[in-house]
């Protein structure tokens, strides 16, 4: 009788045979629809907004192993090539969903996006005398990413452990006061560094004693985290900080540095290699979380935990002390990137300086599917997407600047409603656990 | 049919790992609800003596601890005030030597800020009538206005199962829509244009968030990242607004503000033109009525709480639920698009800019979770939260003590009760339904 009642699905008793039928038929459009959505937009940009003149790409800088002069070509016609190549990759993506009945690529994603940001570059470099630095474009979009990157990784950890953490933003923000302070204190960008750790840690140890040990709403637990540390934050910072601006608020920051030969790699090396340490440093942090997660005993034991807690129980994982340990490594990820903004961004904290990177990086994690790799990339999108408007302000690009602005945010809705679609979470992600 | 229970669970499982996420996105989500369903719950055990579970209810019981956690709350909260005064400091340096004179400074300090707090937000005794002594509670219910408003919009998001952190972006577009026609429609009479303001306001709010009700519903956008994208995009399609001669721009100004609201679209003050308070609070008490009406006593309500509950079963008790996503998102909007029309056409009616929001949208959040996502529930929080509004600005002003106390003491007290089992163990109240030697181990 449950079978029938509770199941009007027909996945669960039924054979393979209709399973396969379904695959056939819900192959969406979404895609397509949404790639001929972008490629319009572009085109109806170039119609209204009509940009003559050259664009001048910048590839090279001058340490380079050898160096590539400055690309000049009219800008209107490398905008419009671009946009019949995504007019073709629509066709081509619109065909393999509807005739072929598959889904749509990275083979037509990839170019596609590439291509539609050379064109829409085309357009906004297009008659200005300055250069548009490609590297400068990556360079900057990285650096504006670690903050978001550290969030999403440390959201993703605690969301695989099956703790959601709403109060990322909230780690963020007391790792940029906490580094910013001890940073200052004993003029030294690593003890700041270590300080910042250490405060996404007593955000996370609150998060948890909150969520795991008294059980209480993880997402109610995020959110008030959210307002505290603000609160908290901002009360330091009038009362510690500004009247002690010299002493307590002007912390040494990160150096670059260059990897030497790697740095003088054309475009990307003065871009990847040239960076502060904080940021090899989340290349390597992605790629540990990934591994941890995937390839230990320990993610293992992470995933079970926020999967089937049950399960995890009932072969000998201890629930709640998995949480914890996944939850405080978690709150150190984070607090690396509060770090950023006071020991490698600008030296000092201000309030509320995280201004909202923490939501960012929740949607960052939900972007990524809770996937490190994914996530960081996302991370890194965002970042590239908020660089875009500062360089495109610097060659005068002919839009209003809060459209820019806006840009990114769009195209993160236009690619969540149309190539990601239903993220689903770790099952038991947001439950706490009782022992029976 | 004829297969029994346990085999089934396991063929949930089984299901599970065959099924093609691609191939029917709910599918795989719905099978690891039911996966996650069959976790036990978290649940007392029952006590049999009842006479004992009688006077162990009173004292475990919800009041207890929500007097417990405001007690912590402020206790937290003076010490940060003591931190702040000088007196205190100054006091503290010969601590040892004349210990009195530091509690007779902290008694000062912390009896002064929390006299200042009461005297800014209910009545102030130091004035010389009853009429300006009453005036910081109708200040009270002015702040609390728009977080009744917006806490409501949240709190029904909440029990559709919805996690709605757009209001900053869904009170943007209300007022602007709001404001738009509250300065640029000329000659309608007052009901009218204020009642089109309202609509637009509304409507305007409805949408901003019906779009993540139906990028949810449609493609399965995770509401969370909608809402976010749309706080932003929001706010810079406001700023472009202000930003632009002939549109939103007040004529003849570089500033990015608008042209004050002509006075056809005002909403009236509420108890007198001395007082700031308007007829918003009537509109949020409404909104309230409405709330309750609609989620206790309607059958959409009922649509929003099954499906919130568990939209699994929703759907098999012939709800549509995606179609109850976006319902549910548009009368959230509408909500938060209220507190978005009372600030323009009742708070500040000289004009707006992009900050209007004032952190609303944020707030609200909180205020949803302290009144439990219950309309009645909310009213009280948001009356909670006008009130250190109020008293925290008062208090500012007064003892020179930063507003920022009261964030933290706001947040605390929603922490603390949301936490029953952790302040039982600082107060040492017995746990409900249990046996006295069973709180150790919570406590533990």
């Amino acid at each position: 009788m449950t079978a029938q009642a509770v199941d009007p699905a027909p996945g669960a008793p039924a054979p393979d045979a209709p399973v396969e039928h379904r695959t056939v038929e819900t192959v969406s459009s979404k895609a397509p629809v949404i790639l001929a959505v972008l490629t319009g937009l572009l085109a109806l940009l170039l119609v209204a907004a009509h940009h003559p003149g050259d664009v001048r790409f910048a590839l090279g800088s001058s340490h380079d192993f050898f160096e590539i002069p400055v690309i000049v070509v009219p800008g209107p016609v490398v905008a419009w090539g671009g946009v019949v190549v995504m007019a073709a990759l629509t066709a081509v993506a619109f065909v393999l969903t509807s005739a072929l009945r598959r889904h749509v690529p990275a083979w037509v994603t990839v170019p596609f996006a590439v291509v539609g940001l050379v064109a829409f570059l085309a357009w906004a470099g297009a008659g200005s005398p300055r250069d548009l630095s490609i590297t400068g474009l990556i360079s900057g979009a990285i650096a504006l990413s670690i903050p978001i990157v550290y969030g999403a990784l440390g959201g993703v950890i605690g969301e695989r452990a099956g703790v959601v953490n709403i109060a990322i933003e909230a780690q963020l923000l007391l790792a940029a006061f906490t580094s910013a302070l001890v940073g200052s204190i004993t003029r030294s960008p690593w003890a700041g560094l270590v300080a910042a750790m250490l405060a996404g840690v007593l955000v996370a140890l609150v998060l948890g004693v909150f969520a795991i040990t008294y059980r209480v709403n993880q997402v109610i637990v995020g959110v008030v985290l959210n307002v505290l540390v603000i609160g908290i934050t901002s009360f330091l910072y009038s009362q510690l900080l500004v009247p002690n601006a010299q002493a307590l608020n002007t912390t040494p920051r990160f150096p670059r540095v260059g990897i030497p030969l790697l740095e003088r790699i054309p475009v990307i090396g003065p871009a990847v290699f040239n960076q502060t340490v904080v940021v090899y440093l989340m290349f390597v942090v992605t790629a540990a979380v990934w591994f941890g997660l995937y390839r230990t005993r320990w993610g293992l034991r992470v995933r079970a935990v926020g999967e089937h807690p049950k399960a995890a129980d009932t072969v000998g994982i201890k629930v709640n002390a998995t949480r914890y340990r996944a939850l405080l490594m978690a709150g150190a990820v984070a607090g690396i990137g509060g770090a950023f903004y006071t020991v490698v961004s600008i030296g000092q904290f201000g309030r509320e300086m995280t201004a909202g990177a923490g939501f960012i990086a929740l949607a960052a994690v939900i972007f990524g599917k809770w996937d490190p790799l994914r996530a960081a990339f996302a991370g890194l999108l965002f970042g590239f997407a908020s660089n875009l408007q500062s360089i495109l302000s610097v060659v005068g690009a002919p839009v209003p600047s809060q459209f820019m602005l806006m840009l990114p945010y769009v195209i993160t809705l236009l690619a969540v409603a149309g190539l990601v679609g239903r993220s689903r979470g770790p099952a038991a992600s947001g439950v706490a656990y009782e022992k029976e | 049919m004829s297969e029994p229970n346990p085999r089934r669970e396991d063929s949930l499982s089984e299901a599970l790992d065959k099924a093609d996420t691609q191939a029917e996105p709910g599918l795989a989500e719905e099978l690891e609800q039911e996966l996650a369903r069959q976790e036990p719950q978290a649940l007392a055990p029952q006590g049999d003596d009842r006479w004992r579970d009688a006077v162990r209810e009173i004292f475990a019981g919800s009041p207890a601890v929500a007097v417990g956690a405001l007690l912590l709350a402020i206790v937290v909260g003076s010490i940060m005030i003591a931190f702040t005064d000088s007196g205190v400091q100054e006091a503290a340096q010969y601590f040892f030597a004349r210990p009195t004179d530091t509690f007779a400074a902290l008694g000062d300090a912390i009896g002064g800020a929390y006299s200042a707090l009461f005297q800014g937000a209910v009545y102030n005794f130091r004035a010389d009538s009853f009429a300006r002594g009453i005036r910081p509670l109708t200040e009270t219910l002015n702040y609390a206005t728009p977080l009744i408003a917006a806490g409501l919009g949240v709190a029904v998001a909440f029990r559709a199962g919805l996690f709605n952190i757009g209001g900053q972006g869904q009170m943007l577009v209300s007022a602007t829509a709001a404001g738009w026609v509250g300065f640029g429609v000329t000659g309608l009479p007052f009901p009218l244009h204020l009642l089109l303001a309202l609509v637009a306001g509304l409507a305007a709010g409805a949408l901003w968030a019906g779009i993540a009700g139906f990028l949810k519903a449609r493609t399965g956008a995770h509401e969370v990242i909608v809402t976010i994208m749309l706080n932003y995009i929001a706010f810079y399609l406001l700023s472009y607004l202000l930003a632009t001669p002939g549109l939103l721009q007040a004529p003849g100004s570089a500033n990015p503000k608008t042209p004050p609201m002509q006075e056809s679209a005002i909403l009236p003050p509420l108890v007198g033109e001395r007082y700031n308070l308007h007829w918003g609070f009537v509109l949020a008490l409404l909104a309230v009525a409405a709330c309750w009406w609609l989620m206790n006593r309607s059958s959409t309500g009922f649509a929003f709480r099954t499906v919130g509950e568990n939209p699994r079963a929703a759907r098999v008790a012939g709800i549509d639920v995606p179609r109850t996503t976006v319902t549910s998102m548009l009368v959230a909007g509408a909500l938060v698009g209220l507190a978005g029309v009372t600030q323009v056409l009742g708070t500040v009616t000289t004009g707006f800019s992009s900050d209007i929001d004032a952190g609303i949208g944020f707030d609200a959040i909180t205020v949803a979770l302290l009144g439990g996502s219950s309309p009645v529930g909310v009213l009280w929080a948001g009356l909670l939260f006008g009130a250190f509004k109020a008293g925290g600005s008062a208090m500012q002003a007064a003892e020179g003590i930063p507003i920022e106390i009261v964030l933290v003491v706001q947040s605390l007290i929603v922490l603390f009760i949301a936490a029953p089992p952790l302040v039982r163990a600082i107060f040492r109240l017995p746990q409900p339904g249990s046996k006295p030697g069973a709180r150790k181990k919570v406590s533990a």
